[in-house]
């Protein structure tokens, strides 16, 4: 992509996108232009792994009920039992289901595909999507039954939405592959990958109500703000009916 | 949410060698105690009417039990088990259960020093259930008012009543409360149904290829065996201790058995179409089959170790156990607000007389009632016997719930 005036074009779809992006410096236009690197290999801080952890931590008070949905090897639920909170798991990989077994973190091995009708209505405080909307074959059914076995939902996703992975298919043409979403498009569990936009017209058109909102942006974590669908790399909400 | 790993714990066949009574991993020679649970005089009235008494037991412990008696895990066994499950029998020739010299107990793989049901830390039992014919009082056994074994006589028994038996030996031994119970198969409903009809005595449930009620395909293959056994003209209505028992009958019910207890993949993989002599002048008759030969065997080898009337009374208890029934009015998830203790439930893939979708009811109850709970389902190829077969990742899972905390 290192046509003559190529730079000059890039400037122009960015001011399109949002003005501010008019200010890019030249390095990390001549960066993103290069065609030997792709975002993955660039200047991006990558967000810390569960990045969303202490986020979450801080949205469940004590003494809660936690239904987490995908919860890997158990690591944020081992953390809310200390806290006297009633969680329990759902996960499917074997392998992270006896980690959480030996770390005593109650884990269901179901796949949610099928919904969460092993729970009833309103049976817990929140129920948490962290990194799992992405890649469950029927995401909006999964959302609904979150906010129907959760009084409130919290979920977080990687942004699909931001600006450089637009920019990387816009320029590439291929499928991003990025340190937040290292994978290629054959081995990725990402099956459903969507932008922040994407949820937020999910919320509209469903009458939920974002309660608290939080992005990982240019190397640290913030409240939501405007643009985030344009500059979050990462996001988590909790949302309630 | 984890991506697949290449980590899954994968089959792993039984171990070649079984571990020798003088190896470090093995609770050695074994001694099996029997205690008179109930006195003759004061029986007890059993769940589906009908009293008995006396009751004697036969157990076997290994390690020590703490001096606060709290590092206590009860083994439940399965059908045709015993209480011999781990070690080597140091009366195996002398009580006529030779059978015993090949092979260690029945859960070698797992109790031991240093193994998953560790017996430098855990004080462990396994009884024989009442009913039974290896020691603890059953349709075998002579009852007094008569001189003549019980044969029918015998009152039929229930999950329930063993468990309580169970229980009474443990008042007997002083033991309150265990740390756990653990059953694989018809001990593991044994394990569910200690974790509903005594909360407080239990620390830890862990229910291996087990669910709360047999499915109508489980009950269907227990008549097969229960027809092969009646109809034997040796049957004599129970009635035969004084001759030939009904050998071929209960041959067949084993064989039977047997093929609940693999799985389609698990023959393919040990039999294929294999045939046994390649030689052999062709019969109507057939037994040309390597897989036909090794049932046959199988039902042989049981008739020498097992009472006919024992394996009627405890096809009964299995068909007849419905723990929802039981606790819950007919409402497993009602039944499970009983619960208190922490559960692990295990299923296996390839399981299909307790098939991992009934072995997740118990789970799924669990969770609609508000209890945390721990259930996986094992992919295996082993079928039932998986409980008994897979040892790594049985032993993973048993550590991890011994070790950890009862929340």
């Amino acid at each position: 992509m290192n046509t003559p005036g190529g730079e000059k074009l890039l400037r122009q779809v960015l001011q399109q996108m949002d003005p501010a992006l008019q200010q890019i410096s030249a390095t990390e236009l001549a960066s993103i232009l290069s065609d030997s690197k792709d975002l993955a290999a660039g200047h991006q801080i990558p967000a810390p792994r569960r990045w969303e952890d202490p986020i979450i931590q801080s949205l469940i008070p004590a003494g809660a009920t936690v239904l987490d949905v995908g919860c890997g090897d158990g690591e944020l639920l081992a953390q809310l039992l200390a806290r006297q909170v009633r969680g329990q798991g759902i996960e499917l990989d074997q392998s992270a289901v006896f980690k959480c077994v030996a770390r005593g973190v109650p884990v269901l091995q179901i796949d949610v595909d099928r919904g969460l009708r092993e729970f009833a209505d309103g049976s817990f405080d929140y129920v948490v999507l962290e990194e799992t909307l992405q890649t469950v074959r029927h995401p909006v059914e999964l959302l609904q039954e979150m906010l129907r076995v959760g009084h409130r939902g919290i979920v977080s996703f990687p942004n699909f939405g931001f600006w450089k992975v637009r920019v990387d298919l816009l320029l590439r043409g291929r499928m991003p592959v990025t340190q937040e979403l290292p994978w290629r498009w054959y081995d990725t569990p990402n099956i459903h990958l969507l932008c922040l936009q994407d949820f937020l017209d999910w919320v509209q058109q469903h009458k939920v109500n974002v309660v608290q909102a939080h992005v990982f942006a240019a190397g640290k974590v913030r409240p939501m703000q405007d643009g985030d669908t344009l500059y979050a790399e990462q996001c988590l909400l909790m949302v309630e009916r | 949410m984890s991506l697949p790993s290449s980590t899954t714990p994968r089959s792993k066949a039984r171990k070649a060698v079984d571990d020798p009574p003088d190896s470090p991993q093995s609770v050695g020679w074994t001694d099996a105690q029997t205690l008179r649970i109930v006195p003759a005089d004061e029986p007890i009235s059993l769940e589906k009417g009908g009293s008995i008494g006396p009751i004697d037991v036969e157990f076997e412990t290994y390690g020590k039990l703490s001096p606060a008696k709290d590092n206590a895990v009860l083994i439940c066994h399965a059908l045709s088990g015993d209480a011999h499950v781990a070690g080597w029998d140091r009366h195996a020739e002398k009580a006529g259960r030779g059978y015993r010299l090949k092979h260690p107990g029945w859960w070698d793989t797992v109790i031991g020093p240093g193994k998953a049901i560790d017996t430098n830390r855990f004080f462990v039992i396994c009884s024989n259930c009442l009913g039974s014919c290896y020691g603890t009082t059953g349709p075998a056994s002579v009852n007094p008012a008569t001189g003549k074994p019980y044969g029918l006589s015998f009152p039929v028994v229930t999950v329930g009543d063993w468990v309580r038996v169970q229980a009474l030996l443990l008042d007997k031994l002083g033991i309150d409360r265990l740390h756990a119970v653990i059953g694989g198969s018809l001990g593991g409903q044994q394990a569910l149904e200690w974790a509903l009809a005594y909360p407080d005595r239990v620390g830890r449930s862990m229910v291996f290829a087990a669910s709360p009620r047999l499915s109508a395909q489980g009950i269907a293959f227990n008549a097969v065996g229960r027809q092969a056994v009646i109809s034997d003209p040796n049957f004599r209505n129970g009635d035969y201790y004084d001759h030939t028992p009904p050998n071929h009958g209960l041959g067949v019910a084993r064989m039977m058995a047997h093929i609940t207890y693999l799985s389609e993949e698990g023959m393919h993989a040990k039999f294929g179409r294999r045939l046994r002599d390649q030689t052999k002048v062709i019969s109507p008759l057939g037994g040309e089959f390597e897989v036909e030969s090794y049932l046959d065997y199988q039902g042989r080898s049981f008739v020498e170790r097992f009472d006919a009337n024992s394996y009627l009374y405890i096809t009964w208890a299995m068909n007849h156990y419905d723990a929802a029934a039981r606790w819950g009015g007919g409402d497993l998830v009602a039944a499970c607000g009983r619960i208190r203790s922490r559960v692990l439930v295990v299923s296996f893939s390839s399981d299909w007389l307790y098939p991992p979708k009934e072995c997740e009811q118990f789970a799924v109850a669990m969770c609609r009632a508000s209890k945390p709970v721990s259930y996986t389902d094992v992919h295996s190829e082993y079928g039932h016997d998986s409980f008994l077969v897979e040892t790594e990742p049985v032993s993973h899972l048993l550590a991890s719930v011994l070790d950890g905390g009862t929340r």
